[in-house]
Parts: structure tokens; sequence; C-alpha cells
């Protein structure tokens, strides 16, 4: 019997699972995947927003604002990658300006620090690759770029390090309510907990709807971007929004954490939750509309494209709240739910508190992660991570210098990596311009090896992704 | 201190090491990141490799190991299953490997022979769902001619690259069904004896002009869509075709690897992707040269030999005689040229000649290579037949160079 | 008449062959286009590449190659004949792996020591 079933490994049950774990509770986390962060946490912008998007007194102004802040101390003890490198919202007429202006009232009073109105020169001058239209901009400093997948991660490693158990290829087909209880009935399986978080992000109405009256819908909201190499990464220094539409926050350009440039997102109903393909179409538009903001981004150094889901719904704010006895929702978490996230965590404690879960604290556990990264070490520490474990000293991933020994702490890490994608994830091995095409036959290897299992089990991603047909005619 | 750390042992590597030697340079450290010698040759098992060079046809293992056998006949020392990190632009190397750990290294001389990558989905921006079943053509032969896997039994392949024809037959030959190759440009990018023994032995389709508009499938590959596209190069609406397959190989073009040569500092040219070089193959940075693919891409590798020899001789030279000084020409690409290596001419007293060496933008017949400076001519040479994926080779005798004035534009003239 | 691209050379010459006016060879631009179209029609010719399984080497494969071009017919049924090998390290290039194969007078040599 676990105390707390979390349904959903994205960031938001990740962050929530961190959070419960330093309880003396018996938690789990359920997840339909084989891996955490399989949904919109590893397709999004990878941006903290800095918080003046949404307006005063709604609960997504309040934990937008206080994410941001715990999101800084956060990576830094997580050792996620992490950069404070601000925001602009671009005006390119007198009309957007008014926009701007109200973006800057509206952030002042949701309590974002710093933010500033920058004028045409000024802007030029900090990013010169910005469109000579441009009239005005929203500077806010406290915006930032991370890893949104590791950020997911490090939460679910500490957890996983602190007791918390996590249950894949585990989807919720049903919930029954008992006396003093769930039952959690997956496809032959089924788990015992007192207390349920909702965190399965476009699913979450789905889950809702087993054990509460429909209350809301979600609207699944597909976005589409660009990945650039690194060679195009300098193109913007802070992140680089359009003014917002009634459709979203537009497209932006911005660079990554890991020093690349991201390009999008459109925005696209569909009706297919789980379609996360791209479209030439929609691809375009994204080239199109990206140009007014920065005009010469050289779309030959596109290293990757991809889409994610957002998790809309037909309520403007997060559906932060008891859904039914003993059972939270934490749904809708569109933008800014990456933002957010650690602070609607504490709301979810919060919560499970005041329906009657009792927390005291364990006698020991840990909130922090140590994470090696082997390229970003001084030349004295790298020298002696090598002589500690020689496989820090070969590296597979040329693109990005992931070493042998990062990805074997990948496939031993707290949540192990049993995927190349996987190992991707934890590490970046792939992640660069040859997206694995040195390096994927080389961390299969490593996989099956350490794993024990034959090349030909080896996933790419999710259950059914093999990446291998069969051996070599003349192989047994 | 070492005379010349030759970086990458791959053909470009081993020749300009060998030569390098034969000219006079002592203490010469050639640094590979595999765990043997011959780079991606070792994994082209197929033949028509040295034809040029050696007068025959060799596969690419043998055509490496009768480099690796000219070095062994040296004092060159061989690092193995060692990486470097960067290099500095006062010339040392970091690098490190599972034995000796990190190390800094420090050369007279540098010579960059990294090689190149394939081009990969993202870069050609192909839509669609993600499934596993999408590899560079490349990866597809290290998995099958080194580890001894398929990575799929029913095959659609994109780009008529040469790898990518080679593997239409290797994996035919295994079992495999391929069911087209599929080209954007309305000629192909291989060589023609490889689509004849690859594709048209088998019966395989080539759709020239044609792309890849959608890949479908939830985990692994299960249908592409393949569209004819117009002069603009973009799908024309109502030309779509289905493929039910479980794998897409990519053979869409190769780009050299030019980290470390970024993280030194040196000059590069957007139009090859590699660094600008005078004719002796030397960078902009004084005593580090560069040759073969990590320059610009070759078509065949005896080509890649003969550059990298010239590469290694002229850091010998470099080593025991210093920098070379000289008036600077700079070869300008005009119409109906895509590339020039080198990119700069340094005329010095002792040179005889210096080979150019150029790509075509499109197909040309009949026709004429002019070579002109401030608008005065000062060579010509005739062609049959030119095509972007035939690398083209002139050599100009230093008394036409002398001709020359601060530049040389080099331009195709089809009115013949 | 069947149509041919000539792949002795680069240059790629579209030829035409008569089969029933003595493989008259027309579309060439050199007399080694003749040879190539007449042959390739009577009796053409490949040399097959390949790998057959390798114990005890750095990798699991051996590359291999026919000593000189057979039947193009008879590619498949040698290729199939490779399944059944596993060579023991050491190798080296040249040595024999099957002699004669299929009765095409061509040997299956190893193309790399390993």
């Amino acid at each position: 019997m676990f105390d707390v079933a979390i349904i959903g490994g994205g960031v938001i049950g990740c962050a929530t699972a961190y959070k419960l774990s330093k309880y003396n509770l018996n938690v789990c986390v359920l997840e339909k995947e084989n891996d955490v962060a399989m949904g919109a946490t590893r397709a999004n912008s990878a941006i903290i927003h800095a918080g003046y998007d949404p307006e005063p007194d709604t609960i997504m102004a309040r934990l937008n604002v206080d994410g941001v802040k715990q999101a800084k101390e956060l990576a830094k003890i997580l050792n996620v990658a992490y950069k404070n490198i601000g925001s602009m919202v671009l005006a390119f007429s007198e009309e957007e300006r008014e926009t701007v202006k109200k973006l800057y009232e509206r952030g002042n009073k949701n309590g974002v620090p710093g933010l500033e109105i920058l004028e045409k020169d000024e802007i030029l001058k900090r990013e010169p690759n910005v469109s000579e239209n441009v009239v005005c901009a929203l500077w806010a400093p406290s915006a930032s770029v991370i890893n949104p997948w590791e950020y997911a991660l490090a939460f679910a490693e500490v957890a996983a390090v602190n007791g918390t158990k996590f249950i894949f290829d585990f989807e919720v087909k049903d919930i029954k309510k008992t006396d003093d209880y769930y039952k959690i009935i997956s496809d032959g399986k089924e788990i015992n907990a007192k207390y349920i978080v909702n965190a399965a992000g476009v699913y979450s109405d789905k889950i809702h709807n087993m054990v509460a009256k429909p209350t809301f819908n979600i609207i699944a909201s597909k976005g589409q971007y660009y990945l650039m190499d690194k060679a195009e990464g300098s193109k913007a220094n802070c992140t680089l929004f359009q003014c917002p539409s009634s459709v979203g926050k537009g497209v932006l350009v911005s660079p990554t954490v890991h020093g690349n440039l991201i390009v999008g997102p459109d925005a696209t109903n569909s009706d297919v939750k789980d379609k996360v393909n791209t479209t030439g179409d929609q691809l375009e538009f994204v080239r199109l509309t990206a140009a007014k903001s920065v005009p010469d981004i050289n779309y030959r150094n596109s290293i990757r494209n991809f889409a994610g889901m957002r998790a809309n719904t037909d309520r403007d704010d997060f559906i932060i709240e008891v859904a039914s006895e003993h059972f939270i929702d934490l749904a809708g978490i569109k933008s800014p739910g990456l933002s957010a996230a650690p602070a609607i965590a504490d709301e979810a404690v919060m919560l499970l508190e005041k329906e009657g879960l009792y927390l005291t604290e364990k006698d020991n556990y840990t909130l922090n992660r140590e994470h090696i990264v082997f390229k970003e070490l001084s030349n004295e520490k790298k020298q002696a991570v090598i002589k500690e474990n020689n496989l820090y000293g070969r590296v597979i991933c040329r693109c990005e210098t992931i070493t042998e020994g990062e990805i074997v702490d990948a496939i031993h890490s707290p949540i192990p990596a049993k995927t190349v994608d996987g190992v991707k994830r934890r590490c970046n091995a792939g992640m660069g311009r040859c997206q694995g095409g040195f390096c994927g036959p080389k961390v299969l290897e490593i996989i099956a090896r350490e794993l024990n299992i034959s090349p030909l089990e080896i996933l790419k991603d999710k259950n059914g992704s093999n990446i291998l047909a069969n051996k070599t005619k003349g192989e047994k | 201190m070492y005379d010349i750390i030759v970086i990458g042992g791959g053909p470009a590597g081993l020749s300009a090491a060998c030569s390098a030697f034969e000219n006079g340079a002592k203490n010469i450290l050639i640094i590979e990141r595999d765990k043997e010698l011959g780079g991606i040759l070792n994994q082209c098992v197929h033949n028509g490799f040295g034809l040029h060079y050696f007068k025959e046809e060799l596969t690419g293992p043998e055509y490496a190991e009768r480099f690796v056998k000219l070095l062994n006949e040296t004092s060159v020392q061989v690092m193995l299953d060692t990486m470097v990190l960067d290099i500095s632009n006062d010339k040392i190397v970091s690098c490190i490997n599972t034995k000796d750990g990190f190390m800094q290294l420090k050369a007279k001389s540098i010579i960059l022979a990294m090689g190149c990558r394939e081009r990969t989905r993202g870069a050609i921006a192909i839509p669609g769902d993600r499934p596993a079943g999408v590899y560079t053509a490349g990866s597809a032969q290290k998995y099958l001619n080194i580890d001894g896997f398929m990575v799929g039994k029913r095959v659609l392949i994109l780009g008529s690259g040469d790898i990518g024809l080679i593997m239409a037959r290797r994996m035919t030959l295994e079992g495999a069904k391929v069911l087209a190759c599929v080209e954007v440009m309305p000629y192909s990018g291989g060589l023609n004896r490889n689509i004849v023994q690859c594709l048209n032995d088998f019966d395989i389709p080539l759709y020239l002009s044609h792309t890849i508009i959608d890949i479908q499938g939830k985990n692994r590959v299960e249908k592409v869509i393949v569209a004819k596209v117009g002069e603009d190069r973009k799908p024309i609406k109502g030309t779509e075709m289905e493929f039910e397959c479980d794998t897409v190989l990519l053979s869409v073009g190769l780009i050299p690897e030019n980290e470390l040569t970024k993280g030194a500092g040196i000059n590069m040219d957007m139009r090859t992707s590699g660094a600008v070089v005078y004719e002796n193959m030397e960078t902009g940075l004084e005593g580090v040269f560069a040759c073969g693919n990590v320059v610009h891409v070759h078509d065949l590798v005896d080509y890649v030999t003969q550059e990298s020899a010239r590469a290694g001789a002229a850091a010998a030279d470099y080593v025991l005689n210093g920098e070379k000084n000289g008036e600077i020409i700079t070869l300008k690409n005009g119409t109906g040229v895509t590339y020039t290596v080198p990119q700069k001419i340094r005329l010095t007293d002792n040179m005889k000649n210096a080979e150019i060496f150029f790509r075509v933008n499109k197909v040309f017949g009949l026709s004429k290579i002019n070579l002109t400076s401030n608008g005065e001519k000062i060579a010509s040479f005739k062609r049959e037949h030119m095509a972007p994926g035939e690398m083209e080779h002139i050599i100009l005798p230093k008394v036409l160079l002398d001709k020359a004035k601060n530049e040389i534009l080099v331009e195709i003239d089809n009115e013949v | 008449m069947k149509e041919l691209i000539c792949i002795v050379c680069p240059k790629g010459c579209h030829l035409k062959v008569d089969e029933n006016n003595d493989y008259k060879v027309t579309g060439n631009s050199c007399e080694k286009g003749v040879d190539y179209g007449k042959n390739e029609l009577i009796n053409p010719m490949r040399v097959i590449t390949s790998t057959v399984k390798i114990d005890g080497a750095l990798h699991k494969r051996c590359p291999v190659k026919t000593s000189t071009s057979i039947p193009k017919g008879k590619m498949m049924e040698i290729v199939k004949e490779l399944d059944s090998i596993t060579l023991k390290s050491p190798v080296n290039v040249g040595d024999v792996v099957i002699k004669n194969v299929s009765n095409t007078g061509a040997d299956i040599v190893v193309t790399k020591s390993m």
C-alpha cells in the first residue's frame, strides 16, 4: 500500500515526488512510458518565464514567479544545466508597444523583478541580429533557460534515492475507490494508494474522470520547433519573444542552455494527444514568423525539428485543486508550467496535507544531486576523474564530448537509462550536430554490455522502437 | 615537443604522416580516436578504392592496410583510442585516453585530418514522426559491416550519394528489400558505376527530383511519403507516393568536422565548411596544416591521399625550414564554380606549380574553365563533361601564376 | 535494343546495344564503351564484397571479396555460401576463405588482417 501515488512522470509529477520524498511516506510515481520526462517535458521551449504573462491574482501568476525563484536555487543543488540570460518581448509597431506596456504593468503587479522597457537602440546594441523593425521591448532579467528533461530527471533521481518508487510501463486504465484507499489498475497490474496526485499532462482529464465528475477538458495543442547547431547559437543572446496573441506566446528565438538556438513554436490543436509529428507547412510557418524577430537564421544549420503537446484546457488558469477525497488534480499545466513546476509541487504537498496526509520529515534524506559533466571540468579535475575511473578517458559522443564514464553513469543512475534516447537525456550523448550518427552504435553497445542484454533488444526510445532488426546473415 | 602531431588516423592522417616522415620530419605522432587506424575505410568493405593511386581496385580495409604497412616502416608513433579535446593557437594539443588520462602535448606543426560526418535528418528538416528506423547510411554501414547487425528489412534510401548506393546493394545482398532510392536533385549525387552496380543490378528504382515529405510511424518507421519536386525543389501536390517500409537510410551529403579547427580560431571558408588553406594546405594559423575531408569533401580516397601527402611534405618543410613568405593571390569562384581549394596561393621562389581543386554547381557538357586576373586571361582548360558530384582538378605552372595580380577568378564558360 | 549507362569512366555515356545485330554498340564516345556494352549483355561480371563471422578479433565481422569478378547471376548463390563460414583470428589480407567459390574460378579472400 502506497501512501501517495503520483500519476505521470513529467516535470510536475517528478517535482511533486521530489518535494514529498523528504517525508516519512511511501510514494510511487506511475508512468505509462518506459522513462520519466517522455511527454511535454521533453518537447517544449525550455524557458523559465519571468512571470509577466499570467493575469494578476491567478494561481498561474503566483506559482510562476515563485517557480522562477526556486529554479535558480534548485538548478544549483541538483546540478541541472541552467542559464539566467533574461528575455525580451519585442514590439514591432506602436500598437504592439501598448502590449509591451501592458505586460510591464502586469509583471510589476505579479512581482516580477527588474522589468524594463528598452528602446530600439539599446535592443540592437544587446541583440545585433534582431530585426531593424523593432520598436521597443520588455526586458525581463529573471527569465532563464534550463534543460527541462534534466530538471525532471534530477527531481526523480533524488526522489528515488530518498525511496520513491518509479513504476514504468504502467498506463492507468481505471481507478476504483474502496473505503479507505484507491485501487489503480493497469494492464494486468494493480496498485493501491491512499492518496492520488493526478499529474498526467494531456491525459489528466481522463484520469480525473475516473474518480470525479468532469470539470475540465484538455485541448491538446501541438507546437513545432527547430533546434539549430551551435553555429547559430549566437544569433540571440537572450530569449526573444514576439508580442503574445490569443493563440499563445508566439514564436520565440532563444539560445538554449547548451548553446544551440531554438526556434518555435507554432500552435495547432490536435485531436490525437500523442501525435507529436512535425509538418512541412507548419515548419515553414515557424521559419517565416521567426524571421520577423531575427531575419537571418541559417536553417542549413538545423540539427533537428520536433513537436511537443501543450495541455491547454477550457479553463484559463492552472487547475490545482482537490477533485475528490484524497485526490489532487495538477491539470492544465500549460506554459508556464515548467517555470512553475517546483511551486506547483509545493501546492500539491499543501493540498495533500489539507486532505489529511500526515507529514513528518525523515531522519535522513537528500535534496542534492551530484552529476559529472566531463567537458565542464578543469584540466586537473579531468585528470583526477580519469584516474578514478578510466572510462572518463574515452570520448564516445564527439560532438558534445561525452565520455563512456558519463554514459555508464547514466545507465546505472537512480532512474536508470535503458534506451539510447534515455542515455541522451541524461548525459547529452547524441544531442549534437551528428545526432548520434557516430556515437549511436557505440551507446547501443555500452547499454547492451552494462545491462547484459542483446543489442537486438535495445530501444531508441519508447517500447517498440527497436534499433536493430536482426543479425547479419550467418550469425545465430 | 613533437615535430608534427597529426590529428586523425584515417586515410588523410596516414598519408600525411608517411609523407612528412619521407620528407625529413622526425618526431611525428598520430592521434586517433578509434581503436584502430584506417578511419571510415574500415567499414567500407566494398571495392573501387585505389584505382588512381595504386592502379588497382581495392576494398576500403585493403586500402587502409597498405598505408598502415607503410607507416609501420617509419618511426611515426601512434596513440589509439585517444580523443583530442582542444588545440590552442600556440600548438598545444589537449587530449585524453583511458591509459594516460588528460595530456597536453606540444608540437612545432599540426596536421588536421579529422575527416567529415554525415548530414542528418535534422539538417535537411524532414518532417513527420520521430520513430526508430531512420539512420544515416554510414551508421547502418557500421552496424552491418563491423557489428554484424541489420537495421531493417524494408528500406527506402534518401539521397543518391555513394554511401547510400553502396548500402542499397549491401542490404539487398544481406536479404533486405530496398524499395527505392530517392534524390531531390535532377541528377544523381553518386558515381554512375554505383548506380549501375548497386541499383540497376537489383532493379531498385531511382527517383530523381523527388524527396521525402513525411515519415510516419509510432515507434518504428511504418510508412514514408515521397513526392516529386519542382525546379524550386519544393514538393508538388498530387505527386505523392507511399512506401511501406521499416527503415529510411540517409545519404544526403557530408560535412567537414571542424570543431577543433574553429576552436583554434582558424579562418574558415563558408563554401567548403573547411579551413581556408594555401596551396601547400597550410591554414591561416602558421604551422597548422589541414588535409582530406576536413578541408573539403572528396569523391575518391585517392585524391585525399594525394592532397594529404602534399600537406605532410609541407609540414615537414615548415619544421625544417620555417614559414614560407611570398605574394598572396586569392582564388575567387565565378560563374558555375561552387568553391576552390586552395583558396589562396602564396608565390614562393622555389615553387613549380599550384594544384587547384574545385566543384561546379551544375552539370556541364563541353565547356571551358577560364582563369582570369583583374579581367586579364591567365589560362583556359577544356572539359567535355563536368558535374557537381565530380571534383575538378587543374595544375597551374608558376609562369602562369606570375601573370596574376592579387586574385584569380575561376569560372566556367559553356558557350564553347 | 538495350540501353545501358557505361561505367568505365565517370562520364557515363548512354549506350545502346543491339543484341540482334552482333551486339553493335552506339552512343559511346570511346572504344572501351564498345567492350563494356557487349560484355554487359553477353556475360555481365561483378566483384562481390561482403563479410563473414570472425571470432577473437577486434570486431565481429571480417570483410571478404571475390578474388576476381564472377558472373552477375551467381551473386546471391555466392553470398549464401558465406553464411556458413566462421574465421578465427588471426587472419591476413589475401587469405583464402573459400576456394573456387560456386565453381566460378574465383576465391573468397580476406580483405583485412584481423
